[in-house]
């Protein structure tokens, strides 16, 4: 079978939250909604490369996902209501109104909603990354499988369940607007984080038939910070705007590193150890430029802090010209947002590169009695750093072993075993340890 | 046929050894375990590979009088731990050892092949042909 080559591939993508949100303005029923748009762009998927691109690719995955979803509920109710079920379906307002291939001005509304409805509270955070993928997304469900290398049948599983649970939860599309969306905006950006972390932590796995998660999450954020941008437009504006342009940027300066992270043997390089001519330059810009609007926008947010402190690595030449000052006041301001333990670690790094690493190992003590991270490899593992630093070979070895054994990331376990292997070899001999 | 090749890392006060291996010798075990699987995979008979994290963390449940979890934990004394595993889909037994034998003579300390010892268990299947 031959294959769609890529611009297809993602003209697909594109189209699929369109297509849905077209179709779900007509049909309601989010669940059959979305399996008929599956249909249609796996229909798509064997045949435009057989038989080349249509016209107008948007009213063709339309009418296939259509006539999908009519011989699905046919199907469904074949003894009973039959065609008259699906015309019930559609509010009278609108069964004389516009066809579903008829685009119109609320094709951004209903793609914006389409975040929010994969973000329903009631789903748990694996389902509200899986479903976004799909129906926002437009991955396929054996894509999202691979990229979280979990059986296909159980990825499958978990949609339909989280499609039966915003059923059960009673909600209508399109979701409610103004005060739930705002309410709902922070939940559905984190979903996207959680993806973008996914795809830039998961080094293993064979990346020619993994879906790039991170590139995935960056393209569907780019979207909902178009459309939250054409809200405004078109007339309210939600609060937390500034939060989806702060989370675009973080992504983009993040990721701008993302080859110069893993060595040759998917070894993981630190930040201080890191080929600096091989971020991404055109990332890092475009980081910044989306960054400086979000700030200029307002409010300040956590993302939009994240943002400027990975903006002050990433045009940083090298580790001790980098402007540790700014960073350590950056992540106090984030803590202000709240107290998070991961932030105050990161803090108390770069209070080391400011002060010193007694300072920073200070106040890595003092997280000791947080019962959140207290106990934590991420804990051990910072520790161990400063007390490299600080030349207390024999205490940084042992950190160290503490972290490597309490990891649950292999590649993070192999870059501690090596970090402990390394002091210990440049001092094997000396005696001391 | 599937089956299932374990292997066991020495517990207790031994600890995970690689953890006192010159930083090349590290490196070059781990090479050799990524290149490991990438070949099973190539050769279409990987099915699952999986590491595990450290005993340190382990716990053994059962459920108590009312179904709750009760768990039981950690086992610092524990002589063996199983480090990871990799499940194969293979024509012959004979395959099955052959595989385990190359996982065993991973390198150690020095390049030198661990011959470590990987435990083989065959896979259940589902029902014979004669049932279906």
């Amino acid at each position: 079978m031959s294959r769609l080559d890529s611009r297809a591939q993602d003209l697909l993508r594109e189209l699929a939250p369109v297509v849905l949100g077209s179709l779900l303005r007509r049909y309601r029923d989010f669940g059959d909604c979305e399996d008929a748009v599956q249909e249609a762009l796996i229909a798509a998927a064997k045949q435009w490369p057989e038989q080349g691109l249509p016209e107008n690719p948007r009213g063709w995955l339309i009418t296939v996902a259509t006539r999908r979803l009519t011989d699905q509920v046919r199907s469904d109710t074949a003894r009973r209501l039959r065609e008259q079920l699906v015309v019930s379906l559609i509010p009278a307002d609108e069964q004389i109104a516009r066809a579903a291939d008829e685009g119109g001005v609320n094709e951004r509304d209903e793609t914006l909603d389409l975040y929010f409805l994969c973000c329903h509270p009631a789903l748990s955070s694996a389902s509200q990354i899986a479903l976004t993928l799909r129906a926002v997304g437009g991955l396929t469900t054996a894509e999202i499988a691979r990229a979280f290398m979990v059986p296909e049948a159980t990825l499958a599983q978990r949609l339909s369940r989280a499609k039966q649970t915003i059923k059960a939860a009673g909600t209508s599309f399109p979701a409610p607007t103004g005060a739930d969306r705002s309410a709902r905006l922070p939940s559905v950006l984190k979903v996207l984080y959680l993806v973008f972390s996914e795809g830039y932590t998961a080094t293993a796995g064979d990346q020619l038939y993994r879906v790039d998660l991170s590139t995935e999450a960056i393209r569907v954020t780019r979207l909902l910070a178009e459309l939250l941008a054409g809200d405004e437009e078109a007339g309210g504006r939600l609060p937390g705007e500034a939060e989806a342009g702060g989370l675009l940027a973080l992504m983009l300066l993040t990721d701008a590193r993302r080859s110069a992270r893993t060595g040759p043997a998917a070894e993981l390089i630190p930040l201080d150890e890191q080929d600096r001519s091989r971020w991404d330059r055109a990332r890092i810009d475009e980081g910044e430029r989306i960054l400086a609007r979000a700030l200029a926008m307002g409010p300040t947010g956590p993302y939009q802090i994240q943002a400027a402190i990975a903006a002050l690595h990433d045009t940083a030449p090298e580790t001790d010209a980098t402007d540790w000052a700014q960073i350590l006041g950056l992540y106090e301001v984030l803590l202000r947002f709240g107290d998070n333990p991961m932030a105050s670690l990161s803090r108390a790094i770069a209070l080391a590169m400011v002060e010193g690493p007694d300072a920073g190992l200070a106040a890595l003590d003092a997280l000791d009695r947080d019962p959140r991270i207290k106990g934590s490899h991420r804990l051990d593992a910072a520790r161990a750093h400063l007390l490299e630093r600080a030349g207390r070979h024999a205490e940084a070895i042992a950190c160290y072993d503490r972290a490597h054994k309490k990891t649950t990331s292999t590649p993070e376990r192999n870059y501690l075993l090596l970090r402990a292997a390394r002091i210990r070899d440049a001092h094997r001999g000396a005696g001391s340890i | 046929m599937k089956y299932m090749l374990m292997m066991n890392a020495a517990g207790g006060n031994a600890g995970y050894q690689i953890a006192s291996w010159p930083a090349q010798d590290i490196k070059a075990h781990i090479a050799f375990m990524i290149g490991f699987s990438k070949k099973l995979s190539a050769a279409g008979e990987l099915v699952a590979a999986e590491g595990l994290s450290g005993p340190d963390q382990a716990r053994r449940v059962r459920a108590g009088a009312g179904g709750e979890p009760i768990t039981d934990g950690v086992f610092p004394e524990t002589k063996e731990f199983l480090a990871g595993y990799w499940i194969v889909d293979v024509d012959s037994p004979e395959r099955a050892y052959a595989i385990a034998a190359e996982a065993s003579a991973a390198p150690g300390p020095g390049g030198k092949p661990l011959n470590m010892p990987i435990e083989v268990r065959q896979v259940m299947s589902g029902p014979p042909p004669e049932f279906t």
